[in-house]
């Protein structure tokens, strides 16, 4: 993950070292402008979201021409918004400290297999990454249908936890392929035991990994859709599911103040990971 | 150890030289990661695949009723054309894009990565929410098109609405595979080529083009796969008239409880998904490009 | 040193210990035994089977066969935390989210030190390797030298009986190198340490070494003193990896007291070694060898014609190359007391001793090409 700091001032790149083709300084600004317009795409959805969520009318009408934070009133006073709320952090936490655990785990046992057998193990632990979620989800709900998990806490976490794992064991094992092993063997000569090791050695050196693997696994489960559409039930149902359904039924607002607490805890999680993943690469150099 | 009974010539009390001691409990390290996986991923995989073969009863009969049906065929060719478009539409924008970041100073850079991986890990749910504001009869792209006199047009519930949140959602995806395989790209092989004489347009054909090819072949196998899985935004953006397997997998199952037909579409999904990856991972072999990695 | 780090060292048995990956051999059944107290080093080419060897006295790879006792007890199938021995790592292995004390206090931890007895003995296991004060630093705020010091101190703190070290000067450069290995030696002297030293560095094992197994190929070729490794050779590999050495080929038959050795341009007269039959090779050290003008006549005892092909003054003396009958290249060292007015391109005769000339199997291992010798004793 190359999440970016800033280093120093001035986008100088702009003016390229060959000012004495003027014809290829139009092409840049060209591509300056088309890349401006590629990313102001990309982040328009942002800037839709968080200015309607304060509007004053009840509509969905952009943009707003008054402002209030009655949305988002409404939202906490409201018994289903607040409950769906509560849902996605219960789910997302266990989640998260289920993937956690239980990558990290996985990410361990990798790293001590032969070449072959990394290969084979990873791509079976990457696999939820590739194979369409709605595929899964049918299965899921099929399965949870026959041992009555839907709409309960353990089916949400044990289905999340599945599509975190990726997430948890690509910045893991990313950290362990950074470890010098000799220290492992130093701790073993030292007296320290397999156990010891791992505690005192192996997940200090990794914890940076492991926190943004963490921070990954609770967004990937905060933002799930569609497994949890299927299993979703009126007792238990995630932000998400909840915005679903108020998309195709209201046209209020309060959904706007929904996707931006979503957008702004995503957000800031994602920033974080990338920060701390970033700073794990520059201390190892 | 029973050694120290015999001090002089503990040979014979000593045991056999060690088994691989650091094989031993790799089982036990992925054992969680086996299970939760065997039960909550292979475990409903194989269940779909079994309905979509023996409900009502075992035969083919789901799939003799989706491939006789004009109805489904023409889901699956839109689904198809769809995932198509939105890989066209991704390839034509993330590439200039992705040339921009190898070529820009580290601020550059870290704008625009951040520009990509942000909304990448934005809620799909919030940004198709945006995109049916923003796509509305009433919505910003049409009060735009509005004020340079064209349109209204209806965008959402049609498939162009769709293609345009798909291709926004996915754009990340075709964006960072570029960016990788254009960022290890040797430089002085444009200088060669161009002070050979080649004209600028040549040289970007011939030379950065094929170099740049396996991270647009990884890129536009992420973005193809997951197009023909996309169901949240097909399903809010779209119609039932312009719906994708993926939402019609959704009413079988949710609506109708036609689990052996819903299965079945999602054998044919899982089948082409496979088939797609192992064909590209063939022709990325060939190309000598690395295989296409996850996210990340 | 304070007594508190002082251990008297065990004795290391290796009984045909064996390593194989596959089907490559790396460490082919080794039989060698460490005394007590002593300082013995692995000496050899890369890929000769040392480090192998110390990883599995250490316990870090799987014995494939064989036996590893300390003390008299069989470790092989022990897990290294068992095993009680301290080990310098080539690239420090200092835990980098540990400061200096703290990485001096892990084994003490690991082994239930109570906390003050602990203090004390970072504190000495500091001071022995000169590093006073440095406990509150971390590993990257050190330089190379000062982190191996540490190494150093972490494994000496809980007075193991033996200490492995896995080249450990090899990252560092020339003058700290020296500077460490007579602290190394000081250190293997006060603490009475087993001490298992492995490098590929021949001076450094001069240096430092009680005696030195000499690795080739999976196997030992042979073990002894400085002294007898150089003036004793009983391999072709030996006399050519330890130190310079100048070999003449033919076949060997006994010859009175001594072994008569005949080949193209040879006919010799070694008066030691154990070979007196086949193909052999005689091995002359380089400051054995008198160059006597080919104008003279041909002197008595053993001579062999020569051309002198390179000539470098060397201030104490001078190094001569020499093109020797067979086409293969000597190596002729001269004191500046006694140098000979032979120069490059002369003819020479190579005069020596019976008593300095050792016959050893030729066992093919000698192409004339592979004089090994690289930046022999100045």
């Amino acid at each position: 993950m190359s999440a970016p700091t800033v280093t120093d001032g001035a986008t100088r790149a702009s003016v390229p070292a060959a000012p004495r083709k003027p014809k290829r300084r139009v092409g840049r600004g060209l591509l300056w402008a088309f890349s401006a317009l590629v990313a102001f795409w990309l982040v328009a959805p942002a800037l839709v979201v968080i200015p309607l969520s304060f509007t004053d009318k009840q509509s969905l009408a952009f943009p707003p021409t008054g402002w209030s934070t009655r949305w988002y009133e409404n939202f906490f006073s409201d018994p289903t918004w607040a409950a769906s709320l509560w849902s996605s952090i219960q789910v997302g936490l266990l989640t998260t400290v289920v993937a956690t655990v239980v990558g990290t785990a996985a990410a361990l046992g990798l790293a001590r297999l032969g070449p072959r057998g990394q290969t084979l193990a990873r791509g079976a632990l990457m696999a939820p990454i590739i194979v369409p979620v709605i595929v899964v989800a049918v299965g899921t709900y099929a399965l949870f249908l026959r041992f009555r998990l839907l709409g309960t806490l353990p089916g949400f976490v044990a289905a999340h936890t599945v599509l975190a794992l990726p997430f948890v064991i690509i910045p893991v094992s990313a950290s362990l392929a950074g470890l010098d092993r000799r220290l492992q063997d130093a701790a073993a000569i030292c007296g320290a035991n397999r156990w010891a090791v791992l505690r005192q050695i192996t997940l200090p050196l990794v914890a940076p990994g492991i926190l943004s693997g963490a921070l990954f696994a609770f967004v990937t489960s905060f933002d799930e859709v569609v497994i949890s559409l299927f299993i979703q039930s009126p007792y238990l149902r995630t932000l998400p599911v909840q915005m679903y359904g108020s998309i195709t039924r209201d046209t209020d607002p309060t959904i706007a103040a929904a996707a931006t607490m979503i957008l702004v805890i995503t957000t800031s999680l994602v920033v974080v990971a990338s920060a701390v993943a970033l700073r794990r690469i520059k201390h190892a150099r | 150890m029973s050694v120290s009974a015999s001090p002089p010539l503990p040979a014979a009390a000593a045991p056999p030289p060690g088994r691989t001691r650091r094989g031993l409990r790799n089982g036990s390290l992925f054992l969680p990661a086996a299970v939760l996986l065997a039960a909550f991923f292979l475990a409903p995989l194989a269940v779909m695949v079994v309905r979509a073969f023996t409900d009502p009863q075992t035969g083919l009969q789901n799939f003799s009723w989706f491939f006789g049906d004009a109805v489904q065929v023409d889901v699956l060719i839109r689904t198809f054309r769809t995932a198509l478009i939105v890989t066209v539409v991704c390839a034509l924008l993330a590439y200039p894009y992705a040339y921009l970041m190898t070529v820009v100073g580290p601020l550059g850079l870290a704008v625009l990565t951040l520009l990509v991986l942000v909304p990448f890990w934005t809620s799909l749910m919030v940004r198709t929410f945006a995109w049916v504001i923003l796509l509305q009869d009433t919505g910003v792209v049409n009060d735009v098109l509005g004020f340079f006199g064209l349109g209204p047009v209806q965008l959402i519930r049609t498939t162009t609405g769709v293609v345009i949140g798909m291709s926004q959602i996915l754009l990340p995806f075709m964006v960072m595979p570029l960016y990788a395989v254009m960022r290890g790209i040797d430089r002085r092989l444009l200088q060669a080529s161009s002070g050979l004489g080649a004209k600028p347009l040549t040289t970007f054909v011939k030379v950065w083009l094929p170099l740049s090819l396996p991270g647009l072949a990884a890129g536009a196998l992420m973005v193809f796969i997951s197009s023909l899985g996309f169901y949240v935004t097909p399903a809010l953006l779209g119609s039932p008239d312009t719906a994708l397997v993926s939402q019609q997998i959704f009413t079988q199952v949710n609506g109708l409880l036609e689990w052996g037909r819903g299965g079945a579409m999602g054998v044919i999904v899982l089948v082409m998904t496979l088939v797609l990856l192992a064909v590209s991972a063939g022709a990325l072999r060939l190309l000598g490009g690395q295989r296409p990695e996850g996210r990340a | 040193m304070p007594a508190d780090l002082q251990s008297g060292g065990a004795s290391i048995t290796l009984r045909g210990l064996t390593k194989h990956y596959g089907d490559a051999v790396a460490v082919a059944g080794i039989d060698l035994e460490a005394r007590p107290g002593e300082f013995l080093t692995f000496l050899g080419p890369s890929g000769s089977g040392k480090t192998t060897t110390l990883n599995m006295i250490a316990g870090f790879i799987d014995v494939t066969a064989g036996e590893l006792l300390i003390d008299g007890q069989a470790v092989h199938s022990l897990p290294p935390h068992k095993r009680d021995i301290g080990m310098v790592f080539q690239q420090y292995a200092l835990f980098p989210h540990m400061t200096v004390a703290e990485n001096v206090a892990y084994p003490l931890k690991q082994r239930k030190v109570e906390k003050g007895e602990r203090g004390r003995l970072v504190t000495a296991a500091l001071a022995a390797v000169g590093l006073d004060g440095y406990d509150a630093r971390r590993p990257s705020e050190l330089s190379g030298g000062q982190q191996q010091r540490v190494a150093l101190a972490r494994a000496i703190v809980y007075s193991p009986q033996v200490l492995l070290m896995d080249e450990p000067l090899g990252a560092l450069d020339r003058k700290l190198r020296d500077t460490l290995q007579l602290e190394i030696k000081r250190i293997h002297a006060e603490l009475g340490t087993t001490f298992v030293y492995v490098t590929h560095d021949q001076e450094e094992a001069l240096a430092l070494s009680d005696r030195i197994a000499v690795f080739n190929a999976g196997r030992i070729e042979q073990v002894g003193t400085a002294e007898e490794l150089y003036d004793a050779p009983e391999t072709v590999f030996c006399a050519q990896f330890l130190g310079e050495s100048t070999l003449l080929q033919g076949t060997a038959r006994p010859d009175g007291g001594a072994t008569l050795v005949e080949g193209p341009g040879v006919r010799v007269h070694a008066g030691r070694g154990h070979h007196s039959a086949g193909a052999a090779a005689v091995v002359v050290r380089p400051e054995r060898i008198t160059l006597v003008p080919a104008t003279d006549d041909a002197p008595a005892g053993n001579a062999v014609r020569g051309r002198v092909t390179e000539d470098v003054y060397l201030g104490n003396g001078r190094k001569l190359q020499i093109e020797l009958p067979d086409g293969s290249a000597g190596t002729v060292r001269e004191t500046a007391a006694a140098r000979s007015a032979c120069r490059s391109g002369d003819e020479v005769w190579l005069t020596f001793s019976a008593d300095d000339a050792v016959v050893l199997p030729d066992d093919g291992a000698s192409a004339p090409t592979a004089p090994v010798a690289a930046g022999a004793a100045a």
